[in-house]
C-alpha cells in the first residue's frame, strides 16, 4: 500500500512536525487534496496527498516530530481502477501495522460516519470551555497551538502565552485596550476612524524624523479626532474639600495593604462617589445614539491606564455593586493588567463613563476629552494644601478639583451641576466613620 | 503586634467583648472552670458567675436558654464542648434560632454565638473529631464561620458576637495550639461573609477553610518552589458564601480545587462547585476537583486509620499537581 511520507520542505529541514490531519482514518482522499497539516523550522504548510485512495492508518499522531522521509500514513486504494491511475509508490515500504486495517465498506457506505480508530489525536480535540473562548475572542487557530498539559491537552495557559507571544495574526497582534479586535466589538462601541489614514502618507524632509505610531498611538488618535470633531463638549471645574478623606486614607492605608495586599489610593473613593452619583443622574450614563439618547443601565466605569503604548481605558464593570476595598482591588488588577498587556476584550468593552486621573502629573484643571460614545469623562487633579476661609477664620485644607468634560447634545449646565455637586458632596462626607467593606 | 495562639485569640475576644458589652454572656459545660479547652479560662474570675455560666449536659437546653436570653435583650456566647455533641440542639437551631428573624418579619432577631471545637487529627475518635459545617450550611438563617488565622479568629469571633444574627463559630481544634500569628491587642473586627485571598498565583485556585487552609497554603508554598503558582482562597465564612470572591478567583485561573475536612458528600465543597459551574462555565480549564474526607460514618480512632482520614499538605500537594498538570 502507498505510503504517505514527511516531505523536505526547506533545503535545511531535516524534520517536521505533524500538527494537524485534515483527513481522519477511513476517509476518502483525492489526489492534491490536503491532507495534513505541517509545521518545519521555517514554514507551516499543508501537504496535499499525492494519491487517491483511503486513509487507511495515521502513524504519526499530531504533535509528534518526526524526520524527512518517515512515513507518516498509508493510504490504500479504493479500487483497482484508482490504483492503476496512481504514480508508482514511493519505494519506501511502509510497514503496515496489524491492529489498524482499513474499515469494513459496510461502514464506510453506511448511515453512520466512520469512527477514528485509538490513534486520533491525543486530546480527541476537545478543549476546555477556557481554552475555547480565550480562542475565539482572541480569533486564534488552537491547531497552532502545542499543549502542555496531560496527554498534550491544549491549556488556558498555552492560549494566553500564544497571544502573549504575539501568536495573533493580523490586527489581532496589537495590544490589548479598545484596539484588542475591532472586528470583533459591535459597531457602537468602536467605530470607523472619522477620517481614513491617507494612502500614502508624505516623506519626512531632511529637517524632519518620521516615527512610526504604535497600533494603539492610531487608535487613539482616531478616537480623540472623532470625539473632537462629532462630540459638541463642554466643560466645568468644582472645587471639592478632600481634608477628611485625606485623614481616612491615611488612617487606614497601612492596614489596609497589610490585610488586602494592595495600597489603598483616592482613586477607590472617586469611583464609589461618581458610582453612586451616576445612579442617581442616569442622565451622565448615557450615548447620544442616532438622533436619541441611549441611558445605559450599568455603570462600568473605564479607568484611564497609561502605558509605554499610550493610554488605554480598562472597565470596572458595574462599579456601583463593588466596596470601596473591592473598587480597589479592581483598579489595581485592571492597571497592572493593562501595563502587563493582559486585558480581556471585555475588559476594554462596555464602558459608560470614563475617569481620567490626570492629578498624578501635577495637574490642576484639565479639560479631557470623551471617550467616545460616552457621555462624559471625569478628571481628578492633585491634592494641594490650601488656606481657605472655612467660618470666617482662614483655615489649611485639602483641595482638589474635579474637571468634567461632556457631551452638550445630552446634558445642559442645568444636569451636570448638580451632578458635580452630587459628587462633591460625597466626596466631602467621608470621614472616619466611612467602612471599606 | 504580639503573637497569639488560636486560642488566646479566642480568649481575647471572649474577655474584650465581655468587657465592652455587659450583654454579653457565656454558658455551657464547665465553661466556669474554663473549659475543656481552657477557652473560657479567666472568665469567671474576671465576670463573675452571672456572666460565666456552667450548664447541665444537656446542649438542647444550652441553645434554648441562649435564645431565650437573646430574645430578652443580652448577647449570649454558648460553647458547645464538641461539636459533635451539638446534634441534640439542631431542633432550636434550626427551626427556633434560624428562623426568628423570619417568622417576626424583622420584630425578632437571634443575637446568639455557639462557639464549638470540630475536626480530627488529635485522636479524638468518633465522638470528638467531627465535622458538622456542611449539616448547618444547608440551614437559611444561620451564619457559618470556620476561620483559619490566629487573626481572623479574633476578628470574626467579635463579628459574631456583635451580629444580630445566629452565628455558628466552629474551632478546628487542632489548631488552638498549632497555628499562631500577628493579632493586635486592640478592637477590630473582621467582616462576615468575606474570604480571604492568602496569596495568587495564575496556574490553579484552591478554595479551603479552618485547618485545611492552613495546609494548603503550606502546599502552596512548597508547589512554589517546583513552579507551580496557586491562588489559595480561605473562605473563612461558609453561610453566607462569598460568592463574588469565588467566581471572580476561579475565573482568574480556570482550575480549581475545593479541599475541605468534612466528608466529601454533600460538602461545602459541592455548593462551591456549582457555583463556578454555573458563574464561570466559559472560564474553566479543566474539571472542578474536590479533596475532601472520605465518605465513612465518623473520623476514626486508630492512628493510622486517622491519618487516612485526615487532609495533610502532600495529600494537598499531590492534588494541586495533578490539577496544574491537566
Amino acid at each position: 500500500m502507498p505510503a504517505f511520507v514527511m516531505p523536505q520542505l526547506g533545503e535545511s529541514d531535516v524534520e517536521g512536525t505533524v500538527l494537524r490531519w485534515l483527513k481522519q482514518p477511513g476517509e476518502h482522499v483525492r489526489a492534491d487534496e490536503p491532507l495534513v497539516e505541517v509545521e518545519t523550522e521555517k514554514v507551516n504548510v499543508e501537504i496535499p496527498s499525492p494519491f487517491e485512495g483511503t486513509l487507511t492508518s495515521v502513524l504519526v499522531q499530531e504533535g509528534e516530530t518526526v524526520p524527512v522521509g518517515a512515513t507518516l500514513a498509508v493510504i490504500g486504494a479504493a479500487t483497482a481502477e484508482e490504483m492503476s491511475a496512481v504514480p508508482p509508490p514511493v519505494p519506501t515500504p511502509a510497514p503496515e501495522p496489524a491492529a489498524v486495517t482499513a474499515p469494513p465498506a459496510a461502514a464506510r457506505n453506511g448511515a453512520t460516519p466512520p469512527v477514528p480508530p485509538a490513534v486520533a489525536q491525543p486530546d480527541g480535540g476537545r478543549y476546555s470551555p477556557a481554552v475555547l473562548r480565550l480562542a475565539s475572542e482572541h480569533q486564534v487557530d488552537l491547531n497552532r497551538i502545542r499543549g502542555t498539559g496531560m496527554n498534550g491537552r491544549v491549556t488556558r495557559k498555552d492560549v494566553q502565552a500564544y497571544i502573549d507571544s504575539g501568536g495573533l495574526r493580523g490586527a489581532a497582534v496589537s495590544p490589548p485596550a479598545v484596539v484588542a479586535a475591532p472586528v470583533a466589538a459591535p459597531a457602537v462601541e468602536l467605530p470607523q476612524p472619522a477620517t481614513p489614514p491617507p494612502a500614502t502618507p508624505a516623506p519626512a524632509a531632511t529637517d524632519e524624523e518620521i516615527v512610526k505610531p504604535s497600533a494603539t498611538r492610531l487608535t487613539i488618535a482616531r478616537n480623540m479626532l472623532r470625539a473632537a470633531q462629532s462630540i459638541p463638549a463642554a466643560w466645568m471645574v468644582v472645587e471639592v474639600d478632600v481634608t477628611k478623606l485625606v485623614r481616612l486614607r491615611t488612617a487606614l492605608k497601612e492596614e489596609f495593604e497589610r490585610r488586602e495586599g494592595v495600597s489603598l489610593s483616592y482613586l477607590p473613593f472617586v469611583i464609589k462617589a461618581l458610582a453612586e452619583t451616576l445612579k442617581e443622574h442616569p442622565m451622565l450614563n448615557s450615548q447620544w445614539r442616532d438622533d436619541q439618547i441611549v441611558l445605559k443601565k450599568r455603570v462600568n466605569i473605564g479607568i484611564a491606564v497609561g502605558s509605554d503604548e499610550g493610554l488605554v481605558v480598562p472597565n470596572i464593570h458595574d462599579a456601583d455593586r463593588l466596596s470601596i476595598a473591592g473598587l480597589a482591588h479592581a483598579v489595581v488588577d485592571l492597571a497592572e493588567r493593562a501595563r502587563t498587556r493582559r486585558l480581556r476584550l471585555e475588559d476594554v468593552q462596555g464602558g459608560t463613563f470614563t475617569l481620567d486621573n490626570t492629578g498624578v502629573f501635577g495637574s490642576v484643571v484639565s479639560q479631557p476629552i470623551i471617550n467616545p460614545p460616552q457621555c462624559a469623562i471625569l478628571s481628578t487633579e492633585a491634592i494641594i494644601k490650601r488656606p481657605v476661609a472655612v467660618d470666617d477664620a482662614i483655615a489649611i485644607r485639602s483641595l482638589m478639583n474635579l474637571c468634567i468634560s461632556f457631551d452638550h447634545r445630552i446634558v445642559d449646565g442645568s444636569h451636570v451641576g448638580p451632578f458635580m455637586q452630587a459628587i462633591k458632596r460625597r466626596l466631602e462626607a467621608y470621614g472616619p466613620e466611612t467602612g471599606v467593606y | 503586634m504580639p503573637v497569639r495562639s488560636v486560642l488566646e485569640a479566642i480568649r481575647d475576644a471572649l474577655r474584650e467583648e465581655m468587657a465592652d458589652d455587659e450583654r454579653v454572656f457565656i454558658l455551657g459545660e464547665d465553661v466556669e472552670e474554663g473549659g475543656v479547652f481552657r477557652a473560657t479560662d479567666g472568665l469567671l474570675e474576671k465576670f463573675g458567675a452571672e456572666r460565666v455560666m456552667d450548664t447541665p449536659l444537656a446542649e438542647s437546653s444550652i441553645i434554648g436558654v441562649a435564645i431565650g436570653a437573646s430574645l430578652n435583650g443580652l448577647l449570649p456566647v454558648a460553647e458547645i464542648q464538641f461539636a459533635d455533641f451539638i446534634l441534640p440542639a439542631v431542633n432550636q437551631l434550626i427551626s427556633e434560632a434560624a428562623k426568628l428573624r423570619y417568622r417576626s418579619a424583622g420584630d425578632f432577631t437571634c443575637p446568639m454565638t455557639v462557639r464549638s471545637p470540630y475536626g480530627g487529627g488529635i485522636r479524638g475518635g468518633l465522638y470528638h473529631s467531627q465535622c458538622v459545617e456542611a449539616l448547618f450550611a444547608h440551614v437559611p438563617g444561620l451564619k457559618i464561620v470556620c476561620p483559619s488565622t490566629p487573626y481572623d479568629y479574633k476578628g470574626l469571633l467579635k463579628a459574631a458576637i456583635r451580629d444580630p444574627d445566629p452565628v455558628l463559630f466552629f474551632e478546628h481544634k487542632k489548631t488552638y495550639h498549632l497555628l499562631r500569628g500577628e493579632v493586635p491587642d486592640r478592637d477590630f473586627t473582621v467582616p462576615i461573609g468575606k474570604a480571604e485571598v492568602r496569596r495568587r498565583g495564575d496556574d490553579l485556585t484552591v478554595f479551603s477553610y479552618g485547618l485545611a487552609a492552613h495546609y494548603t497554603m503550606e502546599a502552596a508554598e512548597r508547589l512554589s518552589g517546583e513552579g507551580i503558582q496557586a491562588t489559595v482562597v480561605d473562605l473563612r465564612t461558609i453561610q453566607p458564601l462569598d460568592r463574588a470572591t469565588i467566581i471572580d478567583e476561579a475565573k482568574a485561573t480556570g482550575k480549581i480545587l475545593i479541599v475541605h475536612e468534612d466528608n466529601l458528600t454533600g460538602g461545602v465543597g459541592a455548593e462551591i462547585a456549582a457555583t463556578i459551574a454555573q458563574a464561570a462555565f466559559e472560564y474553566l480549564d479543566a474539571p472542578i476537583m474536590r479533596l475532601a474526607g472520605p465518605d465513612v460514618p465518623a473520623v476514626p480512632y486508630a492512628q493510622a486509620l486517622e491519618d487516612w482520614y485526615m487532609l495533610n499538605t502532600d495529600k494537598i500537594a499531590d492534588a494541586m499537581r495533578r490539577l496544574a498538570a491537566y
